[in-house]
């Protein structure tokens, strides 16, 4: 079917204000409910259509071969908050910061910092499960999701989990779409766990050759501090000349003040305050750190594999933009580099039992190595058949694996 | 059940470790759920993966289901099997692999009692968090099937957030292993769909958990209350002050009766109308300094007194009304519907209301005890099986109370699990789509629906078989 007629179809079913050209000239449907989000998918399952998940364009590039874009700009609601649950429900496309501010004025918080702009939306957060330095003290991305609602490609609306802390009622489907790219369906609202906006928020750096920081964010789990976030910061993501370790405290002011305490009596480093007024700044410089290269992976490591494994990053493509998680098992990497020495480190990694997931990267780069791509025996034939349990004409163009189209 | 098979599955795991005699069956015919009642055909006892493995290609050979089971504490009727399926008791696969205290990980098992694990990580300074309240008993494998909870979930989180990798045998007996050790996973999240499927997507043969920190300092409040509605009121002032507190239940006047009334008598004020637990733990000097705050707020919603304990012995005392609820209303009555349901914490108090008018409206006795800070309600009906009069008014009572949990927002189940209690109630928080969608992953994971068949899903009201039939 030609552009103009995919084109108009969607206008028929969205309206005219549903339905846009973005920068390619791809028509681009914005739906602003869920139902006419299953609508579109629906449309496309029928006539074979591809989809390019955009999301707000703001992470992974728009760049997937397709018929038509499938934008969340048009669900930027903040459905509901509900400060007394700690809980908030959210279109996808709301940005994390408006979301932020809205929970802010309610005395709220969502303690997810994930890499790249505070326009970001929720999201592309939930669907690359691209947790920040908090995923140390707060958990993962999935920690955070109670439930959501998909669009299946298949234009089904499945509305997984709840709006409670504790549910068990039938299997997790909430997890599958957190950290699943889109490959199982496009995000279309959230249910958040929130808590109370944090009394004290202290952050201190510390400065020094990488394998001193290591060691001492190994000394400091091993006190039982409770950082919210222990993140080793490369000289070029800190834009500074020597490694740094940042330590965030956030909770109570007592909890907070005690485990600053605690810190200075460790003594291994000369631990400097980041001055109240400039603590934000210094954790957006982190998250947009991650936009510094065309690339973003993340590497999975607990604390005592991170010196090795950025060796391994150095060796194998740069040092670059490097933020790992001193405590919570992950290292991110940003750069560029070329297909095959991506490749060398996912199958380096592969051999030491570390997963490596393709964040973000031009769409060559993805369908060359897939977001995931060393899978384990078995686990491909399930993730094959989920796949095509959600999306059974394969209309969502996303690259989960290598090769896929 | 044929012989052939019997004597086949015999072979596999030694003829010692199968029981087939209706006598021997006995044991196996229901769980922790006392409505529900069935002989399973045979019970196998593997000792290793490779013989769940035999045993379970073997079963997908002859086409012929199997309900995997630990150690039977589940209250949702989820371990109980038909006499057509095999039930494959995991209690003998009870070794702790691995403790890696650096790592702060554990490789267990699933036959490994939950209290144990922590026991072999204590000196290590290290436990695993989830605590049912069965925990001396139940298995991890069952908690990962169920992804179960217990009081300590509100500030660490249930089972699913610290199982990060499993060795799984699927329903066709083929073995694969779901996660990393790291917790980070080489492709979608198939451990965080796993945990909680509820036997139903294959065997866990080998589980590693994540390990926290044992805190430096635990202090725990018990609070009494002349209403649950100003209980409820101090639950939420606690939260809102950004305390998070380790755990928050709550018990209401009949749970406190009976566990005063009991040898777990515990010194709880019998003329409360609420009782509240509040456990604070993290470093000694915050958790002191948080002690106080709490302890002003409770005061200020109404509490008539404030206990505190932060040595153990005085600690576990508190306590132990709270862990042994569930036993002391066995003196009420022979049988306890253990029920479990979900509201937003906001609905408490008149959820509350609603079930005291349902309790009237049905003439029962219902004791409450939940886990106040995350909203998880455990109302538990005291009755008799054996009087015929009883049966249907628990089943409409709790049907009842279910609806009246959905209707505020809430869920049919927070811990205890769908199995086949619930299966009915499916319907009222997920619609056709949904039920549809789960039912097609499951089908991933077992195209044949052998593994513990008839269990969550009620397949009638699938958007499938809807079409089908052309309901609406």
């Amino acid at each position: 079917m030609s552009d103009h007629a995919i084109f108009a179809r969607l206008r028929a079913l969205l309206g005219t204000s549903g339905v846009e050209r973005d920068a390619d000239g791809l028509p681009c449907a914005t739906p602003d409910t869920a139902d006419a989000l299953s609508l579109v998918c629906r449309l496309a399952h029928e006539e074979g259509w591809k989809i390019r998940i955009e999301g707000r364009g703001t992470w992974l590039p728009s760049d997937a071969p397709a018929d038509l874009a499938v934008s969340s700009r048009g669900l930027d609601q903040v459905v509901s908050v509900s400060p007394a649950d700690l809980v908030a429900t959210v279109q996808a496309g709301a940005t994390l910061d408006s979301v932020r501010r809205r929970l802010a004025e309610e005395g709220m918080w969502l303690a997810l910092d994930p890499p790249g702009r505070p326009e970001r939306s929720v999201g592309s957060i939930i669907a690359t499960a691209t947790a920040g330095p908090l995923r140390q003290g707060f958990g993962p991305v999935r920690d955070h999701v109670l439930g959501c609602t998909v669009a299946t490609g298949d234009g089904r609306l499945v509305k997984a989990g709840g709006r409670v802390v504790k549910n068990v009622a039938g299997y997790d489907l909430t997890k599958l779409h957190v950290g699943g790219f889109g490959g199982f369906g496009i995000i279309a609202e959230v249910h958040l766990r929130l808590r109370a906006l944090p009394r004290a928020d202290v952050t201190l750096l510390a400065r020094g050759p990488r394998d001193t920081l290591t060691s001492a964010a190994r000394d400091l789990i091993a006190a039982r501090l409770l950082p919210g976030a222990l993140e080793l910061l490369s000289p070029a993501l800190a834009a500074e000349a020597d490694w740094i370790l940042a330590a965030r405290f956030v909770g109570t002011d007592a909890a907070v003040q005690a485990d600053v305490r605690r810190l200075s009596s460790l003594g291994e480093l000369p631990w400097q305050p980041v001055p109240t007024d400039r603590t934000a700044a210094f954790w957006s410089m982190v998250s947009r750190g991650s936009l510094g290269g065309p690339i973003t992976l993340r590497l999975g490591v607990l604390g005592d594999g991170i010196d090795d494994s950025i060796d391994l990053l150095s060796h194998d493509l740069d040092e670059g933009l490097v933020a790992a998680g001193a405590g919570a098992g992950m290292i991110r990497w940003t750069g560029n580099a070329p297909v095959e020495q991506l490749r060398a480190v996912r199958r380096a990694g592969a051999a030491r039992e570390i997963p490596m997931t393709l964040e973000r990267a031009p769409w060559a780069l993805r369908r060359a190595l897939g977001h995931f791509g060393a899978y384990r025996e078995g686990v491909g034939q399930l993730v094959g058949r989920l796949r095509d349990s959600f999306d059974p004409r394969q209309c969502l163009s996303v690259a989960l694996e290598a090769g896929n189209d | 059940m044929k012989p052939e098979l019997i004597e086949a599955l015999g072979r596999i795991v030694g003829p010692r470790w199968l029981r087939h005699r209706r006598a021997e069956l006995a044991t196996y015919t229901m769980d922790g759920l006392p409505t529900r009642e069935s002989y399973p055909g045979v019970v196998v006892m593997p000792k290793t993966a490779g013989e769940v493995c035999e045993v379970v290609r073997l079963l997908h050979l002859v086409d012929v289901p199997f309900v995997a089971r630990g150690a039977g504490t589940g209250l949702s009727g989820g371990a109980v099997a038909d006499p057509d399926a095999v039930l494959i008791a995991l209690g003998r696969m009870n070794r702790i692999l691995q403790v890696d205290p650096c790592r702060r990980r554990a490789r267990v098992e699933p036959g490994v009692v939950n209290a144990r694990l922590s026991e072999a990580t204590a000196p290590h300074g290290l436990q695993y968090v989830p605590d049912p309240s069965s925990q001396a008993a139940c298995t991890v494998g069952g908690n990962v099937a169920e992804n179960a909870g217990g009081p300590h979930c509100l500030k660490y989180g249930v089972t699913t957030n610290h199982i990060v990798e499993l060795e799984v045998v699927l329903p066709d007996g083929s073995t694969t292993r779901l996660g990393s050790r790291q917790g980070e996973p080489w492709g979608p999240d198939l451990v965080g769909l796993f945990v909680g499927s509820e036997g139903m997507f294959g065997i866990a043969t080998e589980i590693t958990v994540r390990l926290e920190p044992l805190p430096e300092s635990v202090r725990t409040m018990l609070a009494d209350f002349s209403t649950v509605r100003a209980a409820s009121q101090a639950v939420s002032a606690i939260i809102a002050a950004g305390i998070v507190p380790a755990a928050l239940e709550m018990m209401d006047r009949a749970c406190v009766a009976a566990v005063e009334a009991s040898i777990y008598a515990a010194g709880y004020p019998t003329d409360a109308a609420a009782v509240l637990l509040v456990e604070l733990d993290g470093q000694t000097d915050a958790v002191e300094a948080e002690a106080k705050t709490v302890v002003s707020l409770l005061q200020e919603r109404g509490a008539r007194t404030v206990r505190s304990a932060s040595t153990p012995a005085d600690r576990a005392r508190l306590w132990q009304g709270r862990k042994k609820a569930f036993g002391a209303m066995g003196r009420i009555a022979p049988d306890l519907a253990v029920q479990d349901a979900v509201v937003p914490r906001s609905a408490l108090p008149d959820i509350m209301d609603r079930i005291e008018e349902i309790r009237l409206s049905y003439g029962l006795t219902i004791s409450n005890v939940f886990h106040a800070g995350d909203g998880n309600l455990h109302p538990n009906i005291s009755f008799d099986r054996r009087d015929p009069n009883v049966a249907g008014r628990v089943h409409d009572a709790c049907r009842d109370i279910m609806a009246a949990c959905v209707a505020a927002g809430g869920s049919i189940t927070g811990e205890h699990g769908v199995g086949s209690d619930k299966i009915d109630y499916m319907p009222s928080i997920f619609d056709a789509e949904t039920l549809g969608a789960m039912r097609a992953v499951r089908r991933v994971f077992d195209p044949a629906e052998r593994a513990n068949p008839g269990k969550v899903i009620p397949l009638h009201a699938c958007r499938e078989w809807r079409a089908a039939r052309g309901v609406r």
